[in-house]
């Protein structure tokens, strides 16, 4: 099956650990990625808060730009998921948005018919399209005895609600289980990771972050698994700031859920970039999975 | 069930707030049950919770509305959104009264438009975000002293190979600026 992949910009550099594995977890399934050309940056949440017909116009150039034989786009990154789809949602909806986009689009040469395209996300296309039979088939290294937090944030299961259970959400969760992984089941599992508020207030971000840090050390969790680059970089990257700020000591390993997938269908760890984590995530696989991570 | 209560007449502030959000209208089957402030990771640092707040656009508060922290407080996460009773779409509220509060220049006591203005004028130079940029011309002008205390985990992010000195420039970059053009020209925005 063939798909329109948009990276997001995330994914180039800052996460490009989930790019690597993405790519890499997509081919072994059979999942045909079509990168579209010449995308551009989502917006975040930016545009929104200052101008929403720029905000939608600057969403919808990517989705004018995906090929017109493809008829899904896939989007890692949970904001630009949430981003893709909310525009397209909004056109369907708002015949008078829908004019506006599309004239702003004219004035580039380009126009979306809203409805076109079906907006996914990876873990959707994975646990959905993809299926137990499948991933289980490419599985050739079991994750028994690896305590997984599955990580689901907000953008990807609460705007539409209509993906998964928005408050307690399980595909990933079930994923893991069809890799053998002890899935820990812990509240806070789609609560917010602060978003872009650590750039804004650190002690109401680093708050968010304690709690979900917390949560999963409570719940004993070896490792928390993440389908967003802003939650990874929050919980990863200000591990550190955070335990420094609250006098914690935090030491739980933030890695994509494309990582460990990969790790099960038997890749090497430097093929799916490990290491680009600041809490360093190997001497964990190691210890609870056996020597072959090593190789890393 | 979703209660429907007729029409009130509303303030003018309310009738803005409807028009510049689409599904907006909604706002006026609030029950005022709080569910949204109780669902909020930032409910504690808000001056007044969504509930409040929409009780006061009813009453036309204009000034204490879009001069209120609660909409920067917001980390759009949509708790409040899939909680609401009355399926108000909160977090599109919010985030037009984002827009209210930077034209009407009520937001200056806030990061947070300095932090979007930032982002979006580079993703408008180059097509993509830029996150040393968003460093130096945000953390850098407006927050020096968080800027220090980021330095050490922007060299081990840097280190890591995770972060790109360089912005990266889309191809076309002059069908987006057009694009761009347009889009505000056509909204009226600033």
């Amino acid at each position: 099956m063939k798909y329109a992949y948009y990276p997001g910009c995330s994914l180039e550099k800052n996460s490009a650990a989930y790019d690597i594995s993405v790519r890499a977890v997509a081919e072994i399934l059979g999942i045909e990625l079509a990168e579209i050309d010449d995308w551009n940056c989502c917006g975040a949440t930016e545009f929104f808060s200052q101008d929403e017909l720029v905000a939608c116009s600057v969403v919808a150039r990517n989705l004018a730009l995906v090929e017109d034989h493809l008829r899904q786009v896939v989007a890692p990154c949970a904001a630009c998921y949430c981003n893709l789809k909310k525009v397209d949602q909004l056109m369907a909806e708002h015949p008078h948005m829908n004019t506006l986009i599309n004239e702003a689009l004219a004035a580039g040469g380009l126009r979306y018919q809203p409805g076109r395209l079906r907006v996914r996300h990876l873990l959707e296309v994975i646990v959905d399209d993809i299926g137990e039979a499948a991933v289980r088939d490419k599985t050739v290294r079991s994750l028994e005895g690896l305590r997984v937090a599955p990580y689901y944030g907000c953008q990807w299961v609460r705007p539409g609600a209509d993906v998964d259970n928005p408050e307690y959400p399980m595909k990933m969760d079930e994923l893991f289980k069809w890799l053998g992984a002890e899935v820990v089941d812990y509240p806070v599992k789609a609560h917010c990771c602060g978003g872009h508020m650590t750039q804004v207030s650190e002690a109401q971000a680093f708050e968010l972050i304690r709690r979900l840090l917390q949560n999963a050390v409570d719940y004993e969790a070896d490792l928390i698994l993440c389908m967003c680059p802003m939650c990874q970089l929050n919980l990863d990257g200000y591990q550190h700031r955070v335990n420094h700020f609250f006098g914690t000591k935090f030491n739980v390993p933030i890695v994509f859920f494309t990582q460990m997938l990969g790790v099960a269908f038997g890749l090497d760890p430097a093929r799916l970039g490990f290491g680009k984590e600041l809490v360093p995530a190997l001497p964990v696989l190691q210890s609870k999975l056996g020597a072959a991570p090593a190789s890393a | 069930m979703i209660a429907q209560h007729p029409q009130r007449p509303g303030s003018r502030l309310l009738a803005e707030v409807i028009a510049e959000t689409p599904g907006g209208e909604r706002i006026v089957h609030c029950l005022q049950c709080g569910s949204c402030g109780g669902s909020c990771p930032s409910g504690a640092d808000m001056e007044y919770t969504p509930r409040t707040l929409f009780a006061m656009i009813n009453a036309d508060r204009r000034d204490e509305v879009l001069s209120a922290n609660t909409m920067w407080a917001c980390v759009s996460c949509y708790f409040c959104t899939t909680r609401c009773p009355q399926k108000i779409p909160i977090t599109e509220i919010m985030y037009t009264l984002k827009r209210m509060a930077i034209r009407e220049g009520k937001a200056k006591g806030e990061d947070a438009p300095a932090l979007a203005r930032t982002f979006t004028d580079l993703v408008e130079k180059y097509g993509r975000a830029y996150e040393v940029g968003i460093a130096l011309f945000y953390l850098g002008m407006k927050k020096p002293m968080a800027a220090l205390r980021a330095g050490p985990m922007g060299v081990s992010m840097f280190l890591k190979g995770r972060m790109a000195l360089l912005p990266q420039r889309i191809q076309r970059i002059d069908q987006l600026q057009a694009i761009i053009r347009k889009a505000r020209e056509l909204g009226g925005a600033a």
